[in-house]
């Protein structure tokens, strides 16, 4: 029973990370019916970013502050610049672009940091948390409290703010945004800088777990998938909720399935996607898509 | 591309076009079969002219061509995404390796069962993505991708786990008096010879037409009485086999398989050579491979990392200013060259 409440907790921690990169895919998919195959790789680059900020010397809080910062402001750049040409192209056009910036941001990164791995610290104490019979990671608690934190700012920024507005607007219905003033294709790349400044903020909290290396997000880039398509890429609220199931069912089957164990954690999640996809491709969040012929 | 209720109108034009198409073929007929007997003369006189080591590259730019075809099949031809071809190439060089090492079968038998292995894979994975559409395939495709090698290494008793499985380069048969790697490379350019053939013979007749009409519209393709899902998944599965058997070739060239080579980078490979080569083309995959065999050596020198990102660059450069690859430009050059000077002016 222990062993069982610590593997959800764990798993509740690695899927608040998994819960807030597929945020990030599903507000570029909702903006724009594009799915970034980049975000995790900009993650990456960013927790790199972070990493050499704490090399210069800033304090933990600031680094964290200034590389969501940077991630934001890079993010807009992104878009403004390399999405933007083929905007309104066919998807396979923009998927083979964002492919090319995955492949560039991590050969980038390669390139300036090289392939070994290196340790990050943590913000939180190493000490385990005891309560009862049980022990917690502080990081993992952390993780948890960081996501539920990031998660309601940006509830209430969607919610409660006149930008968050206009964003919700251009996204679900850009002709009739465009025509009451409100700038659309700036709209987009506020998504871009959002999407990856969450991004940022989960590579940070998965790299003192997994070490930083420029092929760190592959794993979780799929998990992130995985939690987008079982919440439904049309629905926030259920990608973060796909993200916690997500690392939860990860982490039970791998203790408690024999025969997967750790080492075909990556094909449940690709068997996860390919049920979810056949059985309810919307998720279980999603809304369906009509469209007309 | 045409859409929406425009697609139905331009698939019958594509139909009746094809028709028509035949005439105006015989006439650049003699120019088209006098470039590829150059090819093939070039091709052939090949082991003569350079190191062994060179030639090893040339046989690696022969399989490429060939998974590259494959690729195209699915994804230019039929619209049909898939970033995940690596696996199939994977599967393809480990059923050779497999069979070669652990049941001692000749390596020529083992070629066409790593096709036929494929074709059946390609299939049954083509079945369930009928129902997936662009993104959310191309998502399925990239997540088969990134699980492989995880997979790979998982059925350690058969494929020898992160270590790979080691072979040696066969003999040349028959007492004839070439290297290795000659030999390997006549192998690899006779398949790659037939493979073309039969591809090319498959696209540009009525099926070619079918598959081609699917991407196009595919409801319009339907009530014209083509069976989309049959066609699809058949696609999907000779996509496969065609990447499968170039895997094969690679296993056998290379003397060595092991789970890392494929990948999700390989995958990624193989796209950017059919966007590098052309999108819908049969040449394209030629020009594809030999870019994404030699630029990485050559990027190689400046750094580890280097070719990646110049792959990257060049994928992104490319859908902005030659979104048809360089057949495409190619072709269009051609038509600028050939055209009559008056439909010149028209055309300004």
């Amino acid at each position: 029973m222990d062993i069982l409440v610590q593997q959800v907790v764990s798993g509740l921690a690695t899927g608040g990370i998994y819960a807030s990169l597929a945020l990030a895919l599903v507000m570029i998919y909702q903006a724009t019916d594009v799915v970034n195959f980049a975000q995790g790789e900009m993650a990456m680059f960013s927790t790199y970013l972070a990493w050499s900020l704490l090399q210069a010397g800033l304090p933990y809080w600031v680094t964290f502050l200034a590389t969501v910062a940077i991630a934001f402001v890079g993010g807009l750049l992104v878009e403004r610049i390399v999405i933007r040409p083929v905007e309104g192209q066919p998807i396979l056009t923009i998927v083979i672009v964002t492919l090319g910036l995955l492949v560039i941001f991590n050969s980038v990164a390669g390139w300036i940091y090289s392939y070994i791995q290196k340790p990050f610290p943590s913000p939180f104490p190493s000490k385990p948390i005891k309560i009862g019979n049980i022990v917690f990671g502080a990081h993992d608690l952390g993780a948890i409290g960081i996501t539920l934190v990031v998660l309601t700012l940006l509830f209430l920024f969607f919610q409660y703010t006149t930008l968050g507005l206009a964003m919700r607007a251009a996204a679900q219905n850009p002709v009739s945004s465009r025509l009451c003033g409100i700038r659309v294709s700036w709209m987009l790349g506020l998504g871009w800088g959002l999407a990856s400044a969450f991004g940022a903020i989960a590579g940070m909290m998965v790299a003192p777990v997994v070490f930083l290396d420029p092929n760190m997000m592959g794993g979780i880039q799929l998990y992130a998938f995985a939690a987008a398509t079982v919440g439904g890429f049309t629905s926030p609220m259920g990608a973060v909720a796909g993200g916690f199931l997500v690392g939860v069912t990860e982490n039970l089957v791998g203790t408690y399935v024999s025969f997967i164990g750790t080492e075909l954690k990556l094909t449940v999640a690709l068997a996860m996607i390919i049920i979810v996809l056949l059985v309810r491709p919307t998720g279980l969040f999603g809304r369906t898509t009509v469209r007309r012929v | 591309m045409a859409s929406g209720t425009g697609g139905a109108t331009s698939t019958t034009e594509r139909a009746s076009d094809a028709a028509g198409a035949p005439r105006r073929a015989l006439a650049a007929r003699p120019i088209g079969l006098a470039a590829v007997g150059m090819v093939l003369l070039v091709a052939v006189s090949l082991p003569f002219a350079m190191s062994n080591f060179r030639l090893f590259q040339f046989t690696q730019v022969l399989t490429y061509a060939i998974a590259l075809l494959g690729l195209n099949m699915l994804t230019g031809y039929n619209g049909q995404f898939s970033l995940g071809h690596g696996a199939f190439y994977g599967i393809g060089a480990y059923t050779t390796a497999i069979m070669i090492d652990r049941w001692d079968i000749g390596y020529g038998w083992t070629i066409p069962v790593a096709g036929i292995v494929c074709l059946v894979v390609g299939f049954l994975f083509g079945r369930p993505a009928l129902r997936l559409e662009g993104l959310y395939l191309a998502l399925a495709t990239f997540s088969l991708a990134l699980a492989v090698p995880q997979i790979l290494k998982y059925f350690e008793h058969w494929t020898g786990g992160s270590q790979g499985i080691v072979l040696s380069k066969p003999k040349a048969p028959f007492g004839l008096r070439l290297t290795e790697d000659q030999w390997l490379y006549y192998l690899t350019l006779a398949i790659t010879i037939v493979l073309f053939v039969v591809a090319w013979n498959l696209l540009r007749g009525r099926v070619g037409r079918a598959i081609v009409a699917i991407r196009d519209n595919h409801i319009a393709a339907e009530a014209m009485g083509i069976n989309s899902a049959l066609y699809k998944s058949v696609v999907f599965g000779v996509s496969a086999a065609y990447t499968g058997i170039a895997g094969a070739l690679s296993a056998i060239a290379i003397a060595f398989v092991a789970p890392d080579s494929f990948n999700v980078f390989l995958s990624i490979t193989l796209l950017t050579g059919i966007v590098i080569g052309g999108f819908a083309t049969i040449s394209g995959a030629i020009y594809g491979a030999l870019f994404v065999q030699f630029v990485p050596n050559w990027a190689q020198d400046i750094s580890k990392a280097a070719p990646w990102a110049i792959f990257g660059v060049f994928l992104i450069v490319f859908m902005y200013v030659m979104p048809r690859g360089i057949a495409g430009f190619l072709h269009l050059v051609w038509i600028r060259l050939t055209a009559p000077a008056v439909s010149r002016e028209q055309g300004r």
